[in-house]
């Protein structure tokens, strides 16, 4: 076997920025990269396996043979960190795997479950509500990021953890620097400290408050770290995570979908008219835009054969959620936008233990943002006509930073 | 594929992910303390059925088994 030289390697993610926000990848990319399992190089000049079709992807996330530990040597990051990134990790437990990872998750299991989140869906409606009610008043044209994408998801996590909402500009800001590509590795190191010292100062006033408030965070506080089960520590970091994942995950959905549902009027009506449909249509969109384009990175503890090839233990692997939900072997026809096709097998939430825990929350979220918006604007149309929308390329979320819309 | 089935929930491996909840709530719950599965009827309904077998498909953590049941009185033995 010979070993083709790095540079003749395709690297992974491809950057275009000319792409329709719309489509994960372009038809060149897509010949590139879809299909069996190929070897690409990373921006780290680390090379990785990606795995690209559904089964292949379902595979590859469920199997106990590939980490999530991003600390093992070898692992396939897509960023360079700074020396003495992984300092402080405690908590973090979508980076850790097996017994450690089931502990903490299953802290928050009964947090986000259906029934739990049903009733908090008066305050969603609520927070979509207020937040519609801003956009009114500041346009026709207005920012639907702004107003809408962006606020709705924020208030709600906050509200659910016991963040100060009054915070938002502090959180918001290094929440996005640490999904981001681009940003220089002391920088990401910074606002992962910054955030993690204002997420303690929070914790530990809520441990010292005791019986009151009745927020997640306050409920851990009680529950688990007066009990001795869970360390400040490890509830700072799980704070942090969910504040991050709480933010620009939805957020991106809700500025994608009506920027995707605008340019079918029809489909938009339908979602004032039909809103009983309207958890169908979630799942579609979040197969069609599947925000988390760069896919999920891993580590291989043994050697697995995925899709016909050997990965070894010690390499690397990428599960592209993305192309996943555009294989035609999962999905007939799979890039045509159909709100009535049966997409809930989309990977778009990931899968494996680590499947998103907030998915009933994001769900929920989506949905009453979408139908509200329909009936309270039912003329809602893009306020640019020509000209690029400013897109999210380096960020491991992708989304659009402004939708202007007018009515 | 259509029958009768028989379903097993396994807590260990669960991670509380909801997915058996949204596709067959007359089969799958979630348990109030922890949020992991609970089976509501081992033995679903034969309309059922193929909600069950999506439910399989999925769960991220492969939590859920389902065998076909045996029909204890017609069965066909030559």
């Amino acid at each position: 076997m010979t070993v083709a030289p790095l540079t003749d390697l395709p690297l992974w993610p491809p950057t275009n920025l000319d792409r329709d926000p719309l489509v994960p990848l372009d038809a060149g990319e897509r010949r590139r990269f879809a299909g069996p399992v190929t070897r690409v190089r990373l921006p780290t000049d680390a090379t990785a396996w990606l795995v690209t079709r559904h089964a292949d992807v379902k595979q590859m996330l469920r199997h106990p043979g590939f980490s999530a530990d991003l600390t093992r040597p070898g692992f396939p990051l897509l960023r360079r960190l700074a020396p003495g990134a992984f300092g402080d990790r405690r908590g973090g437990f979508i980076r850790m795997d097996g017994a450690e990872h089931a502990r903490l998750r299953r802290m928050l299991t009964a947090e986000f479950m259906i029934r739990n989140v049903r009733r908090i869906e008066p305050l969603i409606r609520q927070t979509v509500d207020r937040a519609l009610d801003e956009l009114h008043a500041a346009g026709p044209p207005a920012d639907l990021v702004t107003h809408v994408a962006l606020p709705v998801p924020s208030m709600v996590i906050c509200h659910l953890l016991g963040v100060p909402y009054a915070d938002h500009e502090f959180f918001q800001e290094r929440s996005r620097t640490l999904i981001d590509r681009d940003a220089p590795p002391e920088r990401v190191q910074r606002h992962v400290r910054e955030l993690r010292d204002y997420l303690h100062r929070l914790v530990e006033a809520k441990v010292a408050a005791g019986e009151r408030a009745d927020d997640l965070l306050s409920r851990l506080a009680r529950d688990r770290v007066e009990t001795g089960e869970l360390a400040v520590d490890e509830l700072v970091g799980m704070a942090v995570l969910l504040l991050i994942a709480g933010h620009e995950t939805t957020a991106n959905m809700i500025g994608l979908s009506t920027l995707l549902l605008l340019r079918h009027p029809a489909r938009y009506a339908a979602l004032r008219d039909d809103a009983g449909h309207a958890e169908g249509l979630v799942d579609e969109l979040l197969r069609y835009l599947s925000i988390v384009r760069t896919g999920l990175p891993r580590l291989a503890t043994e050697d697995v054969e995925i899709g016909g090839r050997l990965i070894r233990a010690g390499e690397g692997a990428i599960a592209v959620l993305s192309l996943a939900n555009r294989d035609r072997t999962a999905f007939d026809r799979p890039d045509e936008f159909d709100p009535y096709r049966a997409a809930q097998q989309h990977v778009a939430f990931g899968f494996g233990v680590h499947q998103c825990i907030g998915q009933p929350l994001a769900r929920a979220e989506l949905r009453i943002a979408l139908v509200e918006l329909a009936r309270r604007f039912p003329r809602l149309r893009p306020a640019v006509t020509a000209g690029r929308l400013p897109t999210r390329d380096s960020s491991v979320v992708y989304g659009l930073d402004a939708l202007p819309v007018t009515w | 594929m259509s029958g009768a089935v028989r379903v097993r929930v396994d807590r260990e491996r669960c991670c509380g992910a909801g997915n058996c909840v949204v596709t067959a709530p007359e089969v799958f719950d979630q348990d109030d303390a922890d949020g992991l599965v609970l089976l509501r009827r081992a033995e679903p309904p034969a309309d059922a059925a193929d909600r069950v077998r999506l439910a399989v498909e999925l769960c991220p953590a492969g939590a859920i088994t389902v065998a076909p049941r045996p029909v204890p009185e017609r069965s066909s033995t030559p």
